[in-house]
């Protein structure tokens, strides 16, 4: 069953993109372990980390593809479930510096020592071990998703409504999580970070690992987006984006099928989080800022909605950029980013990959055009077909789909 | 007539928008089998009516059953549709992002449920089916088509295609031959004939011609309830059916 699933998902697109990103994942780790630092083509550890946080970026971006790509729920809250995911993470790193913190306290990690904290707060058991950090970067994520999709949803909010109360919840974490008493570290979060699965975090070695971890989970739910998008529950999400009541009429219950993708996008999020923190050495509730969420669904549009490789593309450029702009001229990245949304949104409404597919399909279909001119028409004379289809320009089936409606 | 061998039954329905009344203590009754045409001017309450026979409007008062015995006041729009009841929109709606086979295979009698639909693999008697429908709607050759480059035409056919492919008990069918030509109507009116023989029908229309090919009962709405119902002949010589109605 999972053969055919897998081998229905599978198309040159996605093989194209998965051979690029495990070269990828194969070259850039072997480029900084293995070549001497002398060598031209050594890649520096810092740059393996920047990509590696590039990469949990993307899979960022993908899991907001899914929900808004494919079902038209504009989720601007995205970035929680990505810290929540990340926080899940930093309490097992926490756990792992045991005596070695400023206190020098086994259990408790140094902001509850300083806090004057006698005990650890039960919600931090189990968080030495990495299995139960693993499924809590899944659970913590997905069941907020959970109950926000089933009372959302069920009640119909879709739209810029929806998109306003997933501000709302981020923010509202946000600010909780602000809160010292709340024990997560309050401002400062969690940081100071020792080891991961007893590897030193700092290693070039453990900054490698997280590197390849990153790039294959970036795969598998990639390949999980794309066995979703290309079955028929796919179609069904695509339905409900462009004329969701229709939908209903044929049968379908809508708030089903938004809850099956926003549950599973929020825990992609979450994972994507849990592989950013050990690479940032540090979360804090300012990864749950509202500005966070609608930049990711920048990345997204430039990359090009609905299309899965788009957003992984539109999240590495864009972060690229930004590195490059805050590095250099400081000042003008916010702007620059204004403007590269204003100019996508403008010329490019399917984004870079959106702009390079209808180039290339507008291109093939020129090609079959024009030898079908040669090969000439089988019709009789007098029997013109109903609807003319014009020899010149490219057949229609081949012209993009209209834009979906973001919401009803 | 009954409620226990009706098909659908309304009783004493209204539904207000805001103090005005669409739907103003409207009673019918479709028997199993029938077709009906409902005709009455812009405004009337048709579209209402179908809205809260599927689910979509909940009225404020009367009664509404399917098949004798099930409430439809009581359940959604899912759920209506999975009881049997189909309905073709005013303005035609089709998923225009989709293929007019994707469009058909969505609509197909199936399990409707996300995991359902996940792991689905289309089978051969699926697709003899799609090729059927194809064929009746005619557009064998726009299978591969996105449903947005079609005809207004071919939209309204391929929506009736997609309402067979639900398989329903009844059908609803508002305004099918709105925006199309002389022939396409004509051919619009063979096709629900053809239809009608194994479904039962309501269809809305303006067209007189049309009501007329069709040849059935007829039910006038007039600010939100029924005025006359009988042969098209026979409302077409009641007075106040010319005066609201006919006689514009
Ligand atoms: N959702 C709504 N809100 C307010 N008024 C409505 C709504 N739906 C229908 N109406 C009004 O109810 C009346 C009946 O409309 P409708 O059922 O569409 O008529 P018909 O289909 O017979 O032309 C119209 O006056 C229309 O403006
Ligand atoms: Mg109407």
């Amino acid at each position: 069953m999972m053969t055919s699933l897998l081998f229905r998902a599978m198309d040159a697109k996605a093989g194209v993109f998965l051979a690029i990103l495990l070269t990828v994942i194969i070259l850039v780790p072997a480029a900084n372990l293995l070549l001497p630092e002398s060598h031209p083509l050594h890649v520096p550890t810092y740059a393996v980390t920047l990509m590696g946080k590039y990469l949990t970026y993307a899979l960022l971006a993908l899991s907001v593809d899914l929900v808004w790509g494919f079902c038209g729920i504009l989720s601007l809250g995205h970035a929680a479930f990505f810290a929540l995911g990340g926080y899940a993470m930093g309490m097992y790193l926490m756990r792992q510096i045991g005596t070695r913190g400023v206190y020098g306290d086994p259990v408790l990690p140094d902001f509850m020592v300083f806090l004057n904290w006698q005990e650890l707060p039960w919600y931090w058991y189990g968080f030495d071990m990495f299995w139960f950090a693993a499924l809590m970067v899944l659970l913590a994520p997905g069941v907020l998703a959970f109950v926000f999709g089933w009372f959302a949803f069920r009640s119909r909010v879709t739209g810029v409504y929806l998109s306003i109360i997933t501000q709302a919840l981020t923010y509202a974490l946000l600010l909780a999580f602000f809160r010292n008493d709340m024990g997560f570290g309050g401002n400062n979060g969690l940081t100071d970070f020792k080891d991961i699965l007893g590897f030193d975090v700092q290693a070039d070695t453990t900054r490698a690992g997280l590197f390849a971890a990153s790039g294959i989970a970036l795969g598998l739910c990639f390949l999980i987006c794309k066995i979703i998008t290309k079955s028929k529950l796919g179609k069904v999400l695509v339905a409900v984006r462009d004329a969701e009541s229709r939908t209903r009429f044929l049968g379908y219950r809508v708030e089903h099928y938004k809850l099956f993708v926003w549950t599973i996008s929020a825990m992609m999020a979450g994972i994507a989080g849990a592989l950013y923190v050990p690479q940032v050495g540090i979360i804090n509730p300012g990864e749950f800022a509202p500005a966070n969420s609608i930049e990711v669904v920048i990345w997204v549009a430039v990359g090009g909605r609905a299309t899965l490789v788009g957003p992984v593309i539109g999240a590495v450029l864009v972060n690229f950029a930004k590195t490059w702009f805050t590095a250099a001229l400081p000042d003008v990245w916010l702007f620059a980013l204004g403007a590269l949304f204003v100019v996508v949104t403008l010329f490019l409404p399917k984004g870079i990959v959106g702009a390079v597919g209808q180039g290339w399909s507008a291109l093939a279909a020129r090609r079959k055009s024009t030898s079908k001119v040669k090969a000439g028409s089988d019709d009789p004379p007098g029997s013109a077909p109903a609807v003319p289809v014009s020899e010149s320009g490219p057949p229609k089936s081949r012209m993009p789909a209209p834009d979906p409606q973001p919401a009803e | 007539m009954t409620r226990s061998t009706s098909l659908l039954y309304l009783d004493g329905v209204s539904v207000s928008f805001d103090g005005f009344k669409a739907l103003n203590d409207l009673s019918m009754t479709i028997d199993p089998g029938e077709m009906r045409a409902i005709i009455g001017p812009n405004g009337a309450g048709k579209t209402t009516m179908m809205d809260v026979i599927t689910g979509k409007t909940r009225p404020d008062t009367g009664e509404v059953y399917f098949n004798g015995a099930i409430d439809l006041t009581g359940e959604d729009e899912a759920s209506i549709a999975d009881l049997g009841i189909g309905r073709k929109f005013q303005k035609p709606t089709v998923f225009e992002s989709h293929t007019v086979w994707d469009n058909l295979e969505l609509a197909l009698k199936a399990p409707r449920g996300p995991f359902a639909t996940l792991f689905h693999a289309i089978t051969g008697a699926e697709k003899t089916r799609i090729e059927n429908l194809l064929n009746l709607v005619r557009l064998q050759d726009k299978r591969d088509e996105l449903a947005a480059h079609l005809s207004h035409g071919q939209k309204q056919w391929l929506e009736i295609g997609m309402l067979l492919a639900q398989d329903p008990k009844l059908l609803l069918v508002d305004e099918p031959a709105a925006g199309m030509t002389d022939a396409e109507t004509a051919e619009t009116a063979e096709l629900l004939k053809d239809i009608s023989k194994d479904h039962s029908v309501v269809v809305v229309e303006h067209d007189m011609t049309f009501v007329r090919a069709l040849d059935v009962k007829v039910t006038v709405l007039h600010e939100g309830s029924v005025l006359a119902e009988g042969s098209l002949d026979h409302v077409s010589g009641d007075d106040r059916v010319v005066e609201v109605y006919l006689g514009r």
